[in-house]
């Protein structure tokens, strides 16, 4: 028998909640990672038709062109209050927002710290690349200390600009659904991030408060970087400011 | 020992991060220097396709979801 007569199975192929259309995103930027990963999950869940996004301003602002589910553009940094609006006035969708660090901890800061301090039963997104990846590669209130941007050449002082901003210590107060935090580089972190995603919303299904899982991409033209160094300044440098793990609502509590 | 699976790379999509070649525990994979896409890009392709198991790790790494997976379904004792 040749190979070709051999009979084969599918046992990984493109979900078909992701549009036919070619992503804009650089080659070895992650969110396309980032998409898939969401479109899967809401296909395993059955949720595809259930489910109502918001896009964000950052470079994931044409992400309404590549699912094919429902999704509304919100203006920069209010996704989130956005997301409360649907969610409040349609309980039953999930609702979820799809954030980058310069929209989310950002620009948008006021909106996700009062989403979660009112513990709104929305699932949020956050692809966080260290820096404003759209404009330029300018620096973020995720920039890590040291790392060179186009607004600091000379590396970020972080006594002046500050350290990174993690989500865990500024939001240990509030209650909320799920935090967590993964990497979208390796096959191994991917599908730990997927888990993560999932977890998300399945809890946001619950009503369990605001679900909350960041992602951490390499951004390999604003790095300066080729995709794979980008991947091992990821994995070497950012994880020792931003650990991975889940932070509330995982397993071991 | 035959190829446990083969992947097929959505041309259209592949735009060369080379994420899939390095991640590929068995070597399968390096981009296609001979050829561009239509992006302008030299697309992954199979190399050593006799080594590929059906993992799925390169689709599972892929940005831009350009990877197929196919596994063989041989009965026990064939070739």
């Amino acid at each position: 028998m040749t190979l070709a007569e051999v009979p084969t199975r599918i046992v990984y192929s493109r979900p078909e909640v992701l549009d036919k259309r070619v992503t804009h995103y650089c080659p070895g930027c992650t969110h396309g990672v980032a998409h898939r990963l969401v479109a899967e999950v809401l296909e395993e869940m059955g949720e595809v038709e259930n489910a109502i996004g918001v896009a964000s301003v950052g470079c994931s602002v044409f992400i309404y062109n590549y699912f094919n589910i429902d999704f509304v553009e919100a203006a920069h940094g209010r996704a989130p209050a956005m997301a409360t609006g649907i969610k409040r006035l349609l309980p039953d969708r999930t609702v979820f927002t799809y954030q980058g660090d310069g929209d989310l901890a950002s620009i948008g800061m006021g909106e996700i710290v009062g989403a979660a301090s009112r513990g709104e039963k929305i699932t949020v997104i956050f692809l966080n690349n260290a820096n404003y990846g759209m404009t330029g590669g300018q620096m973020a209130p995720t920039t890590l200390p040291g790392q060179k941007t186009t607004s600091s050449p000379y590396g970020k002082d972080a006594a002046r600009f500050g350290k990174p901003f993690r989500i865990e210590d500024a939001y240990s107060g509030f209650d909320m659904g799920y935090l967590a935090r993964g990497a979208l580089v390796g096959a191994a972190n991917i599908n730990r991030a997927k888990k993560m995603i999932r977890k998300a919303f399945e809890k946001h299904m619950d009503n369990q408060g605001l679900c909350y899982v960041e992602l951490l991409s390499p951004c390999p033209t604003n790095w300066n970087l080729a995709p794979l160094k980008a991947k091992d300044f990821l994995l070497e440098e950012m994880t020792k400011h931003f650990p991975l793990g889940e932070f509330k609502g995982g397993d071991a509590k | 020992m035959p190829a446990k699976g083969y992947i097929e790379v959505n041309e259209l999509y592949c735009k060369a991060c080379e994420l899939c070649v390095t991640d590929c525990p068995y070597g399968v994979l390096a981009l296609d220097m001979e050829r561009l896409t239509s992006k302008g890009y030299h697309p992954a392709h199979m190399v050593q396709p006799e080594a590929c198991t059906g993992c799925g790790i390169c689709a599972v790494v892929c940005p831009d979801a350009a990877i197929t997976v196919y596994r063989y379904e041989r009965q026990k004792g064939e070739a």
